[in-house]
């Protein structure tokens, strides 16, 4: 038990369930966060000094890391920023984010993401991490400065266009060759663009009787078969963003097993959500990519079980009331989701038995930051390691979601859903930043 | 019936012979010299249209006039509209003016929807984007009774084959035709290109073709669908001409028709593309009586949503 210090700063976690420890379905120890790190781990620590949080029944797990979420500073500051973003993320269990580049202006400069790298460290919610533009103002048009935004205080590794597909084949092959040089991923929004001229929803049974312009699959999964053939022919990392479709995972899992250095991301609205919900054309449903079928559902669940989805990504799209209080068409795309990413995991994947809370812990914190490149966070929970961890309370009886949270914004999906789970603490670096589901 | 009426789907098969059994009863009145009825008279009815659309407006006003109803006109050129105003207070304003019913025509799918959760009055859908145009179908099935079965009251379309023509992909009319020709009975068979027939047109009621010239002699009823001109550059088919060529109702094609087969066109034609001239103007054409059957249509179902004090006892 080395390292410890004295004072407030020391917190004693008494009998907490930790993901993946002693056997895959964890066993009850204490942990001592001192100095910022896990100072002890073991059974039966009785310290005095230490703050001490009675975690009977909670589950450990290393702090969630958010591959894929939407700040809007600069730019949007009326949709969120990157303080109340970060508390929604906080609250949500996460201790690090990685912050889109379709900002306005774009963060396709070093100037841009160390802005955004300094606004999260004032906020000190959680880490965040910039993802850089692949193309200038995401114009598809030509590679933004990738190196000097790796070089940057902000050390960019992750790269995209989000939002927007890099749909170029020339353009993409050049970036994903480009990044090799400082160990970067392109994370790739796969949407041919001509394929979805207008449109507005899964292409479907839906989509027909609704009158509104179809989506289809093969848009994001020609795309995505096309990258990975990119990424292999020239042997860089791949990323896929928000995978929505069963054949997209079909294609991914079919590249994995030639080795290709592909990755992938599925939001927790996809792994719950279908384009039925459509039906009242509340926008609150619209998203990009569109809310598929269940037939889509249930594989994406399997393809994140079975390891050909690497992580969750929540893809958290803040957007102001009046941006969704409008016809269908109108309205922007995209959904909230930090603040109730781990609670729609546990109702898509732990409940229905196709992950424990080890592989919980592997999708949402420690593949995460690996596909990020993210030191000091997605480290399983043992001594010595950086103090970054989440305690989660599974029992906490399904309660319904509310719209208004940390977030500036309010068009979560899952409002007045009951969903099972509760985030009861999370810390970055020692630190409490939530404590009893509040902000610390 | 409902408080609105947004989708044919709304409609049950009762509520379906109602309008048309009431619209039979309203039919009368077009033949009297005064035409107007007192059944909503200080009801308010706002005609709220997004789209040039002056045919359908005009129905509309005079199904509400010879109602008595106070009929407001709002539309988006040159109101608050073009200043960017939103939908949700566009409608607050309405609701604030007291509107019994709102009758909109929007480019949007769903807007019909939308408003409906906006405002406490009847919200009546004239049309909205690809989606539904419900009173469309309600007096085309009132136009196939009238023709093929006498207008009997009570009557459905048991068994008549209907074949819809043309881009079924953006059209509401057809979407709302399927859904009520077949609530009443009718099998309905939509027969177009494949590129403007949706994906999921299986799981419609209805059977699909590609080839019209099959379908026409057993059809009783073709009703052709208007060729948009966006479609046209858009690559759903090679050329206008080749369009016409395939789907395009000529004089040939007509002469393949049953002898009491009519003709049905949601206007405005295009013709020369969907329709030529001298089927349009032929006598299995009803393209006339639509317009006509529209306004009784439309009057029967302002009727029965705003629940008039008193029935118009025309056969007394």
């Amino acid at each position: 038990m080395g390292g410890q210090g004295t004072g407030p700063d020391r917190w004693l976690i008494r009998g907490v369930t930790v993901a993946g420890y002693g056997g895959r379905e964890g066993r009850t120890a204490d942990i001592l966060l001192s100095g910022g790190s896990i100072a002890a781990f073991e059974t039966g620590l009785n310290h005095s000094g230490a703050h001490v949080l009675d975690a009977d029944g909670l589950i450990a797990l290393p702090g969630l890391v958010d591959l894929h979420t939407h700040l809007r500073e600069p730019g949007r500051e009326d949709a969120e920023t990157v303080e109340t973003g970060t508390a929604a993320a906080a609250l949500g269990g996460y201790t690090a984010v990685h912050a889109m580049a379709n900002t306005d202006p774009v963060a396709d400069t070093a100037g841009v993401v160390e802005q955004v790298w300094r606004l999260g460290r004032a906020a000190g919610h959680c880490d965040v991490q910039p993802v850089g533009a692949v193309t200038a103002g995401l114009a598809g048009v030509r590679l933004a400065e990738l190196g000097t935004m790796a070089d940057s205080a902000a050390r960019v590794r992750v790269f995209s266009d989000d939002g927007r597909c890099v749909a170029d084949p020339l353009l993409m092959r050049r970036a994903l060759e480009y990044v090799k040089a400082f160990d970067g991923v392109i994370a790739q929004h796969a949407q041919d663009p001509r394929l979805t001229e207008g449109a507005q929803l899964n292409e479907g049974e839906m989509s027909a009787s609704l009158g509104l312009a179809g989506w289809p699959a093969v848009a994001e999964e020609a795309i995505i078969a096309r990258d990975c053939l990119l990424a292999a022919q020239v042997g860089s990392a791949l990323h896929i963003c928000h995978v929505s479709t069963a054949g997209s995972a079909e294609i991914i899992r079919w590249a994995k097993s030639k080795g290709w250095p592909v990755t992938a991301e599925v939001t927790p609205h996809h792994l719950l959500l279908t384009d039925e919900l459509a039906s009242g054309y509340d926008p609150v449903f619209k998203v990009n990519p569109p809310l598929r079928t269940s037939a889509d559902v249930v594989e994406l669940r399997r393809a994140l079980a079975d390891g050909t989805i690497d992580c969750v990504a929540t893809d958290h799209a803040p957007h102001p009331v009046e941006a969704k209080e409008t016809e269908w068409s109108e309205a922007a795309f995209g959904m909230t989701g930090l603040e109730t990413a781990l609670r729609v995991v546990q109702e898509a994947m732990v409940d229905t038995g196709l992950l424990d809370w080890a592989g919980i812990a592997d999708r949402m914190s420690i593949r995460p930051a690996r596909i990020g490149r993210l030191a000091g966070h997605g480290i399983p929970l043992e001594a010595g390691v950086p103090a970054n961890l989440t305690l989660y309370d599974p029992a906490s009886p399904p309660a319904a979601v509310v719209s208004a949270g940390a977030s500036k914004s309010r068009n979560t999906p899952f409002a007045g859903l009951d969903l099972p789970g509760r985030v009861v603490a999370t810390f970055l670096r020692g630190t409490p930043t939530v404590l009893d589901g509040k902000l610390a | 019936m409902k408080r609105h009426l947004i989708s044919a789907a709304d409609l049950s098969r009762a509520d379906a012979l109602l309008i048309l059994d009431t619209a039979e009863e309203l039919a009368q009145l077009a033949d009297r010299p005064i035409k107007k009825l007192p059944t909503l008279r200080g009801r308010t009815v706002v005609n709220l249209f997004y789209e040039d659309s002056t045919r359908t407006r005009i129905s509309f006003e005079a199904a509400a006039k010879r109602l008595s109803a106070d009929v407001i006109n709002f539309s988006a050129k040159g109101s608050s509209v073009a200043k960017g105003e939103s939908l949700k207070d566009t409608a607050l304003t309405l609701e604030a003016m007291g509107a019994d019913a709102v009758v909109i025509r929007h480019p949007a799918s769903g807007a019909a929807h939308r408003l409906a959760g906006w405002v406490q009055g009847s919200v009546l859908n004239a049309g909205d984007g690809t989606h539904e145009h419900p009173t469309q179908a309600l007096l085309d099935a009132f136009t196939i009774r009238r023709r093929l079965t006498g207008g009997r009251r009570g009557a459905g379309l048991d068994g008549l084959r209907v074949t819809i023509v043309g881009d079924v992909l953006h059209s509401r009319v057809a979407r709302s035709n399927v859904l009520l020709l077949s609530t009443l009975g009718a099998e309905v068979t939509l027969a177009a290109p494949p590129t403007l027939l949706p994906l999921a047109v299986g799981s419609w009621p209805c059977a699909v073709s590609y080839d019209l010239d099959s379908e026409l002699p057993k059809s009783d009823v073709v009703m052709m669908l208007r060729v948009q001109q966006e479609r046209m550059s858009a690559a759903y088919f090679p050329s206008v001409r080749e369009y016409s060529r395939r789907y395009g109702l000529d004089a040939a094609r007509m002469a393949r028709l049953p002898d009491h087969a009519i003709v049905m066109h949601p206007g405005p034609m295009n013709r020369g593309v969907e329709i030529a001239a001298e089927v349009a103007d032929s006598a299995r054409s009803t393209i006339v009586e639509q317009v006509a059957n529209g306004v009784t249509t439309r009057m029967a179902v302002l009727y029965l949503l705003l629940g008039g004090t008193e029935f118009p006892a025309v056969t007394q």
